[in-house]
């Protein structure tokens, strides 16, 4: 085998060594009554080129954007990659690397940290960030679980219109801690219902968690929700499921979020059928002790030069066990490197412009589904880069025909929201050209009456 | 020779620091449909002090960065319990190919055979090396696999109608065990081992309020529990379950199965014991397998087949979701071709070549350092500070490894040995760099007689020295800001 | 390293200087030593009910937490309130500056249950 070394020399001078006379006898404490007595079922190993060939065949059966044109978002979605960034992260001092815990030899990764903490504190309006999370939605479930701490009251409200996939974590979470988790409708707009909120807010209320924009693509009035959590004296958590529209939209911060969870696929991170992906999480400084996850601070080195360590450790499951703030450990290191690479090459500027196109793409799209007959918006209030689309003919039978033609026309909402069964959710990046969402148009044209 | 030196390392300032208003690192399609606005005050102003970049002076300041690190690629990397051992190139190539990096998780699935059919393979071989009837490859790292173990088990007890609270946890367990026992609602009921748990210390604490006993087999010590058998028929007949942390299974694959020993839940840590980088802490892969009997409350949907075809199906007794999608795809694949490329001869010898070198490096330290268990022990070894003289410390022996061109082992765990120093070469290490390795260790013990100065002022050959940790826990900077 | 021997002690390492109906609380040399630098503090608000034996407040260093328990019951009277902005005074002078929090006390019989400091330094030497 090409990764292990060992010579049938050395295994022989190695257990002369040791002081055994077999490979055997290194295993003597487990007990027989234990061992597996037949070799393990596994198909045989593979070269490597008879493993890229096998692979090749298994991509092969998949629908990609080289063969269909996608429409498919929520939670995921089709950005441009810079070449530069997978070569950075492909630098293997960054991605053989355990986690910085020895920090004279892991400021590369300290480093890219502290700088990871300070665009997503930038881009969210925060005052602190952390090293990241597995990804926006278990970011989301710890953010309510922080809120708890700071809180010490025991129930969450949830908008229904946050990405269900998140609520579903949420819940998983919630689950054995002895949390209610209540849901708050939402509105004819499409934004969370800020009736419903008022009348579910009490004083046990510990958060109310919405997402910006939310799982139809519509701008919440983060405000109004802010200053409703607040008054109730509960956190505001804002999860941000598509991190491009904060290029554009006011930040969470600004508006007055407690919290905010993230996803940071957007930038830089292939969809990768749902992950690697990286959440990213951000608070107050009054309430850093509360947060979960590794932070990297800044310090001085023995010769007064200046260097980074993981901080504020005490917080952490390796120290304060049973009462850590979150059991995370291994987070998503390397798809925060990947996030910090894209947004330095995006930049100020970039992120920006590319957060226009994202919303005129989406805005073309829209008004050109919209002229479709049968195909109405249902919701009125303004989107970034999604937007549910209701049709006449049933959603699973539509989708049938467009994929006949090769385009992934959206994801139906029917499962998730039986109210809108005969809707389903559109998804428009820069990636799109004009053509492709002509060509939506005209398939859903012919197909959705 | 020592293959530690100062070499040429540059300095690099803050991506911040580098910004110069106007410059740019992307080029954007131009748009081609009517620009569009939103409403009046939803937009923010220009983020200040977002970074202003060439692609240049990012791929500079990055390649620079990269140069203060220290990789599996770069050297030995002996670090315990974490099995830093070689990731295979072509692995990389894997998660990177077109059809398999850019579909979309929300595909349908009849549109995503290929992703679906390498999980179910993944689960299915992930199954056979751990004797366990089902596996989730949903959750995203150990510890994440732990929790949704740990929550099977929660609702495997509820259905049962059991109200049991308390986890037995002892004291060789890994960091995360008690706070993850915490989020799934249990008590943690802490117990002492003598290396090796006894049959008689689970007895005396195995009541009708104990829902689960957290073990690490081999243990953290690198010692196998041997009496775990018995202690799994204990715990089943009190009403238990017993839980496994799988970070240690490199010790095992093709020898031995957690499943058949009786143990209910294990995690699996695809980025120690299947070679999937560990990327500077993260993303890792953490699927969770468990018996039969709990096979319906794993986290989903997971993979089903229907003949020819797969798809995801969930169940009414599932804990739910552990995240947005399917689990950390990319990952899963890398773990996948690595499990191609050895096949079940591959993987025993793997297990097999990292005993060897454990304890080849044993045998070499002991005499040198004090091994405080004297047990055989399997992939790991655990020796202490206790003899060292002159003020040194395993700290100082760690910084001074540095030096001389090694990362450290894991130091100061387990808990229960004082000063630890915890030694896991893995397979993927020649006899050669493990002699150098010693050689260093050795050369490092006789300094701490004769100049615990070295010891005390290491490292000093990196770009960074020793670096105030207080301070930065004091006053924290957690962000740059302009001043 | 010292212990007053005009001060009351707990197994958990707290001091206890008692001053008519009040006591003063802190962590013994003993204690401050064993955490290392402490960089942080947490203490409970005046007014504040504390119940001999259980935790009051935290202190941290760079790699330790550690609970510090009320050695009575009783009411908070006063807090320091430089500690928290000063944390490192709990190494420097852990029987001066370095005091956390004055408890009126709600049952003095509780100060017998608590050690003198010979005993103190034969707990700390039996358990070490």
């Amino acid at each position: 085998m090409r990764y292990i070394p060992h010579t049938s020399g050395d295994v022989a001078q190695m257990l002369g060594r040791i002081g055994v006379g077999s490979l055997e006898e290194l295993f003597v404490e487990i007990p027989a009554s234990v061992r597996l007595k037949r070799p393990l079922d596994l198909p045989p190993a593979l070269a490597e080129g008879e493993l890229l060939r096998e692979l090749k065949v298994l991509a092969g059966r998949n629908a990609t954007p080289e063969n269909h044109i996608s429409f498919l978002g929520g939670g995921a979605y089709q950005h441009f990659i810079p070449a530069a960034v997978d070569q950075l992260i492909s630098r293997s001092e960054f991605y053989t690397a355990y986690t910085p815990y020895q920090p004279e030899i892991s400021q590369g990764t300290l480093q890219a940290i502290f700088e990871f903490q300070t665009l997503v504190c930038q881009l969210t309006g925060m005052e602190v960030a952390n090293a990241s999370m597995y990804d926006g939605a278990s970011a989301c479930a710890e953010a309510a679980l922080m809120a708890v701490r700071l809180t010490r009251r025991r129930k969450l409200l949830v908008s229904r219109a946050l990405n269900p996939r998140w609520r579903a974590v949420i819940t998983t979470y919630c689950r054995y801690v002895d949390l209610d988790v209540v849901e708050v409708g939402f509105a004819a707009d499409g934004r969370t219902d800020l009736d419903d909120l008022g009348a579910k807010l009490d004083g046990q209320t510990a958060a109310v968690i919405a997402g910006y924009p939310n799982y139809f693509g519509v701008v919440e009035d983060l405000a109004a929700l802010a200053r409703l959590a607040q008054g109730a004296g509960a956190k505001l958590v804002a999860g941000v499921a598509e991190g491009v529209a904060l290029g554009l939209l006011k930040s969470p911060g600004e508006l007055g979020a407690d919290i905010v969870a993230g996803e940071g696929q957007s930038f830089g991170i292939p969809v990768s059928f749902g992950g690697p992906y990286v959440g990213f999480f951000a608070a107050r400084m009054k309430d850093v002790r509360a947060m979960p996850g590794r932070l990297v601070g800044e310090t001085l080195d023995r010769d007064g030069k200046r260097g980074f360590v993981l901080t504020l450790a005490t917080r952490e499951q390796h120290i304060r066990r049973e009462k850590a703030t979150s059991n995370i450990c291994s987070n998503q290191g390397l798809c925060a490197l990947t996030a910090t690479v894209f947004l330095s090459l995006l930049g100020k500027q970039g992120l920006r412009e590319l957060a226009q196109q994202n919303l005129a793409k989406a805005a073309y799209a829209k008004a050109q589904l919209g002229g479709v007959e049968g195909v109405t918006l249902p919701f009125a209030a303004p989107v970034f880069n999604e937007f549910v689309v209701r049709t006449a003919r049933p959603v699973k039978d539509l989708l049938a025909v467009l994929e006949q033609q090769g385009i992934l026309g959206g994801i139906p909402l029917g499962t998730d929201y039986p109210e809108l069964a005969d809707a389903f959710l559109v998804c428009v990046t820069e990636q799109h050209r004009r053509n492709d969402i002509d060509v939506l148009a005209q398939a859903l044209a012919g197909g959705a009456a | 020779m020592i293959v530690g030196t100062s070499g040429l390392v540059l300095n690099e300032k803050l991506l911040f620091e580098h910004s110069d208003a106007g410059r740019k690192g992307y080029s954007l399609t131009p748009l081609d449909v009517p620009a569009a606005d939103l409403p009046d005050g939803l937009c923010r102003e220009e983020i200040a002090g977002f970074p202003e970049l060439s692609e240049v002076d990012v791929v500079r300041h990055f390649t620079r960065l990269s140069t203060w690190n220290y990789g599996v690629d770069s050297g030995f990397y002996p670090l315990g319990s974490c099995t830093m051992k070689y990731n295979p190139k072509v692995n990389e190539l894997a998660a990177r190919l077109p059809g398999l990096a850019d579909v979309h998780p929300a595909t349908p699935d009849h549109l995503a055979q290929g992703t679906l059919a390498m999980m179910y393979e993944l689960q299915t071989m992930l199954a056979e090396i751990s004797g366990f009837a089902a596996v989730s490859v949903q959750p995203a790292a150990g510890a994440h696999g732990e929790l949704a173990g740990m929550l099977t088990v929660r609702a495997w007890h509820e259905a049962q109608g059991s109200k049991r609270r308390k986890v037995l946890i002892p004291d060789t367990a890994h960091g995360t065990n008690p706070a993850t026992a915490a989020l799934a609602g249990y008590e943690v009921v802490p117990i002492a081992s003598e290396g090796v748990l006894t049959l008689e210390e689970v007895e005396a604490h195995m009541t009708d309020e104990v829902a689960a006993l957290m073990v690490t087999n081999p243990n953290t010590l690198g010692l196998f529990e041997t009496n775990i058998a018995a202690i799994c028929e204990l715990v089943h007949a009190r009403g238990g379950l017993v839980y496994c942390d799988g970070a240690n299974l490199n010790a095992l694959l093709g020898i031995a199965r957690p499943g058949d020993m009786g143990i209910d839940v294990m995690h699996f840590n695809l980025h120690k014991t299947f070679a999937t980088p560990h990327g500077g802490g993260g993303p890792g892969s953490g699927p969770v397998g468990v018996s039969a009997a709990l096979a319906p409350f794993l986290p989903g949907p997971r993979v089903v087949r229907d003949g020819e075809a797969f798809r995801f199906v969930g169940t009414q007794e599932s804990v739910g979701r552990m995240l947005a999608f399917h689990g950390n795809f990319g990952i899963m694949l890398r773990a996948f071709a690595y499990i191609r490329s050895m096949g079940a001869a591959g993987l025993k010898h793997a297990t097999e070549m990292a005993v060897l070198n454990a304890n080849y490096v044993r045998a070499r330290l002991e005499g040198g350092y004090h091994l405080p268990y004297a047990t055989r022990s399997l992939h790991e070894v655990v020796f202490s500070d206790r003899d060292l003289p002159n003020d040194c410390h395993t700290l100082d022996v760690a910084k001074r490894l540095i030096d001389y061109g090694y990362h450290p082992p894991t130091i100061y765990f387990p808990l229960v040995v004082k000063g630890a120093i915890m030694i896991e070469p893995t397979e993927t290490e020649s006899q050669e760099t493990l002699d150098e390795f010693c050689d260093a260790m050795l050369a490092i013990a006789k300094e701490a007689e004769m100049s615990p100065d070295l010891l005390h002022a290491a490292p000093v050959r990196t770009r960074t020295r020793r670096l105030d940790e207080t301070a930065a826990a004091r006053q924290p900077r957690l962000r740059w800001e302009e001043r | 390293m010292e212990f007053p021997e005009e001060f009351k002690y707990t197994e958990e390492h707290e001091w206890v200087q008692v001053e008519g109906d009040l006591v003063i609380v802190g962590i013994t040399d003993f204690a401050q030593d064993a955490l290392g630098d402490v960089v942080f503090v947490e203490l409970p608000e005046v007014g504040t009910e504390v119940t001999a034996g259980k935790a009051f407040g935290v202190v941290e260093s760079v790699k330790a937490v550690s609970d510090v328990y009320a050695p009575v019951s009783g009411t908070v009277e006063e807090i320091n309130e430089e500690l928290p902005d000063a944390p490192e005074v709990i190494n420097t002078s852990p029987y001066g500056d370095g005091w956390m929090i004055k408890i009126r006390i709600s049952d003095p019989t509780e100060l017998e249950e608590l050690m003198d400091a010979t005993e103190y330094q034969a707990h700390i030497a039996e358990e070490h």
